[in-house]
């Protein structure tokens, strides 16, 4: 009984901690669904979260909002994307700001993780051999 | 053998208790022809099996060759995939193995031993391709429940045996006969002695066609353990499930047989189509008859890397359930070009036919050769995912293999 008790504990302060460190999502896990819970910026359609200015100082002041919201990049492919508009498009150095942004990116940009709902999946990949 | 070694073990036992012989001899004495319990059929399902197949459920047994594996003309048993529903039979008497045929549409009721079977009536030898209903599950969006079976679920060996048609013509056929149904000798999950774990059958009409045949030999040989031995209902073109294993009844039906796994939704489809992801009531559903037109990439294996302006050599199967497939073709350009292949006629009615084809690449990078068959009704097979059904069968959509060119 006593046991018992000391697991609910632990299970329910365990859960407490999930839900608090859930606001600030870990980097890799894309928010599922996302599109119904969180509100969007009327402005520009973008998701509303703490770090939208930085993003419509470093990101659509020059550009639409729709070259983000039509995209799905993993962080990586959002770098390069700064990376290629730092090279091409004069954008500047975004500093320190550069963490933040990049994480609003991948929080709400990432890879869409939605069920396939296609008529086919893509091949997966083989073992390749030399014939 | 497990079973020599036991037989050794017990001879040795018993000498080695000569002094108390007679009381020892009545605990270990084992009638000829006995097979010890521990005989594991079950267990030794795998025993020969290419270590290719993949294991899909080891309880029942479901096992499939992927593609590359079925490149030969006739399946092997190494090579021929395992879709059980119930545990192997842990004791094959063959002797004593008959074969009862019944039912409120047989004229009268007929009991066959094997040698009777082999004696009585002519035998045939036919090559019929064999596959699972459920083949391609895997490829349903939203996936459906049940084994996940690629493409690997089909066979297509060579089967002897005598003609159900004789058979059942020997006991009378009644004039109100509709159905036939088998039962088998495989045991329930449960291991509730008696309780049946899948009778199917076919319309009457099936039943008597010339290549359905109750079998006891397969490539020449007897049937393998896992594939039925002594004997079993071999009919090609429909789902396999309608070709019981370890055969020892066939009921002559006067309404559709009503065998587990012939109600519910098992085998079935819906009469009307469904949007992916919708189940209608059972009432809604029909038995699935000939399986659609399909086809297989058997040569080379997916992965193929080879160097640029060296023609590859491709081949296959191809089968139409009931009908013939007359025309194959290939495509390394996602269907936007299609090269005809050569195809070959069946070796006799409802086996699969050989087709080869030879691609060039235009220059380096990654392809996928892709084949589609065209039954003798015009109908193709579709290259994305064919009608959605909550079961997962019938998937008949074109195979696809990876090549690279470097």
């Amino acid at each position: 009984m006593k046991y018992l008790f000391v697991l609910s504990a632990f299970l329910l302060l365990g859960s407490v901690a999930w839900t608090t460190r859930s606001g600030n999502t870990p980097p890799g896990v894309v928010q599922q669904a996302w599109a119904d819970s969180v509100k969007k910026d009327p402005e520009t359609g973008l998701a509303a979260d703490t770090d939208l200015p930085l993003i419509k100082a470093h990101c659509t002041a020059c550009h639409s909002s729709k070259l983000i919201t039509q995209n799905h990049f993993t962080r990586t492919g959002w770098v390069d994307k700064i990376r290629w508009m730092q090279k091409y498009h004069k954008l500047w150095d975004l500093g320190p700001s550069e963490v933040a942004v990049l994480n609003y990116l991948e929080k709400y940009y990432g890879p869409a993780r939605q069920t396939f709902d296609g008529r086919r999946k893509p091949l997966e990949k083989p073992g390749w051999y030399k014939l | 053998m497990r079973e020599n070694d036991r037989r050794r073990f017990i001879k040795q036992s018993v000498l080695g208790t000569l002094g108390t012989i007679l009381s020892t001899e009545a605990v270990f004495a084992i009638p000829e022809g006995y097979t010890p319990l521990f005989f594991d059929n079950d267990r030794d399902a795998l025993k020969g099996k290419s270590t290719e197949m993949v294991v899909l459920n080891d309880r029942p047994w479901n096992v499939e060759a992927p593609a590359h594996l079925l490149d030969d003309t006739v399946t092997p048993a190494e090579k021929m995939f395992i879709r059980n529903n119930g545990i192997v039979p842990e004791t094959i008497d063959v002797k004593g193995w008959t074969l009862t045929i019944n039912g409120e549409s047989a004229m009268t009721k007929k009991v066959y031993t094997l040698e009777d079977l082999k004696k009585k009536f002519k035998a045939h030898t036919y090559q019929l391709t064999l596959e699972c209903g459920g083949n391609g599950r895997a490829g349903y969006f939203p996936s459906t429940s049940g084994n996940q079976w690629t493409n690997g679920g089909v066979s297509c060996a060579e089967w002897t045996g005598v003609r159900l048609r004789d058979i059942l013509e020997d006991a009378g056929i009644k004039e109100d006969a509709v159905y036939i149904g088998y039962y088998g000798k495989d045991i329930h999950p449960s291991r509730e002695p008696g309780k049946v774990v899948i009778s199917r059958g076919v319309p009457i009409k099936k039943a008597l066609e010339e290549e359905t045949l109750i079998a006891w030999a397969m490539n020449g040989k007897d049937i393998p353990v896992v594939h039925g031995y002594p004997l079993r209902l071999v009919i090609g073109g429909w789902p396999a499930s309608v070709s019981g294993k370890w055969l020892h009844t066939i009921s002559i039906r006067n309404k559709i047989h009503d065998g587990p796994k012939m109600t519910g939704k098992s085998y079935k489809v819906p009469i009307n189509p469904v949007e992916p992801g919708v189940d209608p009531p059972e009432d809604q559903f029909r038995i699935i008859e000939s399986m659609p037109v399909k086809s297989l990439i058997t040569y080379p294996q997916t992965g193929a890397m080879l160097a640029l302006g060296k023609p590859l050599q491709v081949r296959g199967h191809a089968w139409a359930g009931d009908l013939q497939v007359k025309q194959l073709e290939v495509s390394i350009d996602f269907g936007a070009t299609w090269q005809k292949a050569d195809l070959k006629a069946p070796k006799n009615r409802l086996a699969w036919q050989h087709w080869t084809a030879e691609l060039t690449f235009p220059k380096l990078g990654y392809y996928e050769v892709w084949a589609r068959a065209t039954d003798s009704k015009g109908v193709s097979q579709p290259m994305v995912m064919p009608q959605w059904n909550p079961e997962g069968y019938i998937n008949n959509s074109c195979h696809r293999i990876a090549v690279k060119v470097v």
